[in-house]
């Protein structure tokens, strides 16, 4: 279960150091959230988020350990940081939850998403395309004689940065995989 | 076994001996089971809601969890009101479910409905058993979860193959969970807590539901608290009789229709000790105005619970049973002070409040007033062995109000969903746990009308309950809000084509009383005490009777109305979009 993440404070009314809850900043979090696989728990965890009003960035979701029936569901979310200490506690609500983990907030972690872009072009623009994917490290795992297929990998900012620069060459369809995250260490 | 054997000896495994129900098809193989046993006693309810809130009272009335049993698609449709209600007041229940066979789930079977789907977010949990060999499994899971943690109400889906075909049945004890919510608090927190408590000047405990739902000796421990600290204590309607009413600490119930010293100390406190309430919007009115001066503690069994909508200085996380023992123990130890002086100036204000005595209403000699037939129905009953339930609206504050409970697990009221038409089947599944109990339905005629099918229930059964209607002839609460936000147009909030209350009860078996005059009223409540049997009290009170004290929607707790010549104007566009 996901108890409350408390840590002794120094603040004079506080016994305990809790974030703010009158902040009104939206932060944006990505939570690995380890679950039992078994029917029916992805639409608790969305039905949580519909039924609630919280918004989902990305989600990802994929068995994990295959003999233990774990999966691993990684969302990004936004809200104020009460808005998130209460999608957290929400979620270690859910039976099936194992554990929930805010990796924006509990030290460096890792985040990967996969793309793939089909960028449909000719002569200079076909060209530009090749050279551009180059530069981001992107491979090109279809083509043909007047379209490439890209598969980039990387952080979501520079997915967003990648079909910005393919868009008027020819940018025809993308597939992304949402984000997944580990901590680092 | 068969898998409708299974749910019957897991039912008399879990201890369970009581079930409320109503039959169809997807449910006949259990039945059947049913049919051929002595154990287990099934009542047959008139409708799935009223099996529902029955259930709701026998858990509330008794500690155990209530147990439904119903058919597929519109039997578990039927239930989801009753499901969602026992999920915001966190009441105990297994709802059992019949579904249309495994292979012909997704066809648009006859009576198929998609249940776990539909009943997801009304439950804490459900399952649907798609093997007979994990059903055993999954209905120990089932009670396991239902009453662990912060109760609540859980439903198995059963395919009928399932329940047809054989498989192993396992024990209780073979149950394996990972689900174990965290009972102890924090030692260093509750230190924290302590160390408040030694020094506030103006401390107020606001308790809730959970120290009901912790058990007896959560009531106790919190009785022990008050006297020890002699800290003044208040409750949500959830709450009530944790402390008793009658007890010389006690402010009576806070909130929108709380008492005017109850509401006052919560303002002005400077240490708030929440246990086991969750700050609902009716307990804390504006909330930027929400007892803008005090340190606030917060004891709950549920992490999500706190910091939810208000920012606690101490949260606690644990079972309140255990965190007051704890605190308890600390205090001792510590050397059992508080800060009395301060304390005495304290109680002298609280007195001043007290004064007020704002629930004093004009009395009239020809009309009954409400508060009236319920003062006189205290008078009447309160040194009975007495279980009281309610409907929903004004009614039901009335009774919080002016009816005193001294111990728990004896007010049975839809606290979080306000559901309407949940008095009559609670009264009935109170007096299954407690047949030789007084149990009285306080209700209101239109809220009495949504579920009054349940009297043939109690007819069957010889269900002695007493359904005591406050008939104002009006949707009470409705027309107190059109009142006073919408101009007085009484949009649709009258009862028109009520029928004879009296024949009714004489139609469905049951005694039927009327008094309309206050010199009669308690000739005619002793009447209703004395019958042998179901009665149907049709009290015809004041029309147009409003409920006060009452916090204004968008107002704080020092901005509270006490009676008529207060309401020109109380509440601004803003708080009108409230509910």
């Amino acid at each position: 279960m996901n108890a409350l993440n408390i840590t002794k404070g120094t603040s004079s009314k506080s016994a305990y150091n809790l974030r703010s809850g009158h902040a009104d900043l939206n932060e944006r979090h990505t939570l690995a959230v380890l679950v039992a696989n078994e029917p029916g728990v992805l639409a608790r965890v969305i039905g949580l988020f519909s039924g609630r009003g919280y918004n989902i960035e990305s989600l990802t979701v994929a068995e994990v350990d295959h003999e233990g029936h774990t999966s691993r569901i990684t969302i990004v979310t936004s809200g104020t940081p009460q808005i998130i200490e209460q999608i957290k506690a929400q979620l270690g609500r859910i039976i099936p939850v194992y554990d929930v983990h805010d990796l924006t907030v509990e030290g460096p972690s890792v985040e990967r998403e996969l793309s793939l872009f089909k960028v449909s072009g000719k002569g200079e623009k076909r060209v530009e395309a090749l050279r551009l994917a180059d530069v981001f490290r992107a491979n090109v795992v279809d083509s043909t004689l007047d379209s490439f297929t890209f598969e980039v990998v990387g952080s979501p900012e520079k997915i967003d940065a990648f079909s910005e620069l393919m868009r008027p060459l020819g940018l025809s369809e993308m597939a992304r995989t949402g984000v997944a995250a580990l901590s680092r260490g | 076994m068969s898998g409708a054997k299974m749910v019957v000896q897991a039912l008399i495994d879990q201890g369970v001996d009581t079930v409320f129900g109503y039959p169809g098809g997807a449910v006949l193989p259990i039945y059947d089971e049913i049919f051929l046993q002595n154990s287990i006693k099934h009542f047959l309810v008139r409708h799935e809601q009223g099996a529902v809130h029955a259930a709701e009272a026998y858990a509330r009335s008794t500690g155990k969890p209530g147990v439904v049993l119903v058919t597929s698609g519109p039997g578990a449709t039927n239930a989801v009101t009753g499901l969602t209600d026992a999920l915001m007041d966190s009441i105990p229940l297994v709802v059992l479910t019949g579904q249309v066979p495994t292979f012909m789930i997704g066809s648009d079977a006859f009576q198929e409905a998609d249940t776990v789907g539909i009943t997801r977010p009304c439950t804490k949990h459900n399952w649907l058993v798609k093997d007979t060999d994990a059903l055993a499994h999954t209905l120990h899971s089932a009670f396991h979860v239902a009453c662990s943690g912060r109760p609540g109400p859980v439903l198995v889906d059963i395919p009928k193959d399932v329940q047809f075909a054989n498989g192993t049945y396992e024990g209780p004890a073979k149950m394996k969970s990972h689900y174990h919510p965290q009972l102890k608090g924090d030692l260093d927190a509750i230190t924290a807590l302590v160390e408040a408590m030694e020094t506030a000047e103006k401390p107020v405990f606001y308790t809730g539901g959970g120290v009901i739902n912790s058990g007896p000796v959560a009531s106790q421990l919190l009785r022990e608290l008050v006297e020890a600290t002699n800290f003044p204590i208040t409750s949500t309607l959830m709450g009530l009789g944790s402390y008793p009413g009658n007890g010389d600490n006690w402010l009576g119930m806070l909130g929108m229709h709380g008492l005017y010293e109850a509401n006052m100390a919560m303002h002005d406190c400077d240490l708030m000790i929440n246990i086991g309430a969750r700050f609902d919007d009716r307990i804390t009115g504006r909330l930027d105005a929400f007892s803008p001066g005090s340190t606030k503690a917060h004891i709950d069994i549920d992490a999500s619970s706190i910091n939810k909508v208000i920012h606690v200085d101490i949260p606690i996380l644990g079972d309140v049973a255990h965190v007051m023992e704890d605190m308890l123990k600390v205090w001792k130890a510590r050397g059992r002070t508080t800060n009395s002086k301060a304390l005495k100036t304290w109680w002298a204000e609280i007195d001043c409040w007290r004064k007020i005595r704002c629930l004093d209403y004009a009395a009239d000699s020809k009309v009954i007033k409400p508060q009236y037939a319920l003062e006189r129905l205290e008078a009447l009953t309160k040194d009975h062995d007495r279980y009281i339930t309610t409907e929903v609206g004004q009614h039901q504050m009335w009774a919080a109000q002016y009816l005193t409970f001294n111990d728990p697990n004896r007010w049975m009221t839809s606290g979080g969903l306000g559901t309407m038409g949940y008095g009559v089947p609670a009264s009935i599944g109170a007096q299954v746990a407690h047949p030789n109990s007084l149990v009285i339905n306080v209700a209101g005629e239109a809220s009495w009308l949504m579920n009054m099918q349940e009297m043939g229930t109690a007819m069957q059964y010889g269900l002695p309950v007493k359904q005591f209607i406050l008939n104002n002839e009006r949707l009470g609460m409705v027309r107190q809000w059109q009142e006073l936000l919408h101009g007085e147009r009484y949009s649709q909030s009258w009862s028109e084509s009520l029928p004879d209350f009296v024949k009714l009860a004489e139609a469905f078996g049951a005694k039927g009383i009327l008094c309309s005059d206050p010199a009669d009223l308690d000739e005619a409540i002793k009447e209703m005490l004395a019958y042998d049997g179901p009665v149907i009290f049709d009290c015809l009170v004041e029309k147009h009777e409003n409920c006060f004290p009452m916090i204004p929607s968008g107002k704080a707790h020092n901005e509270m109305l006490l009676g008529d010549a207060a309401i020109n104007g109380a509440i601004d566009a803003s708080g009108s979009v409230l509910v």
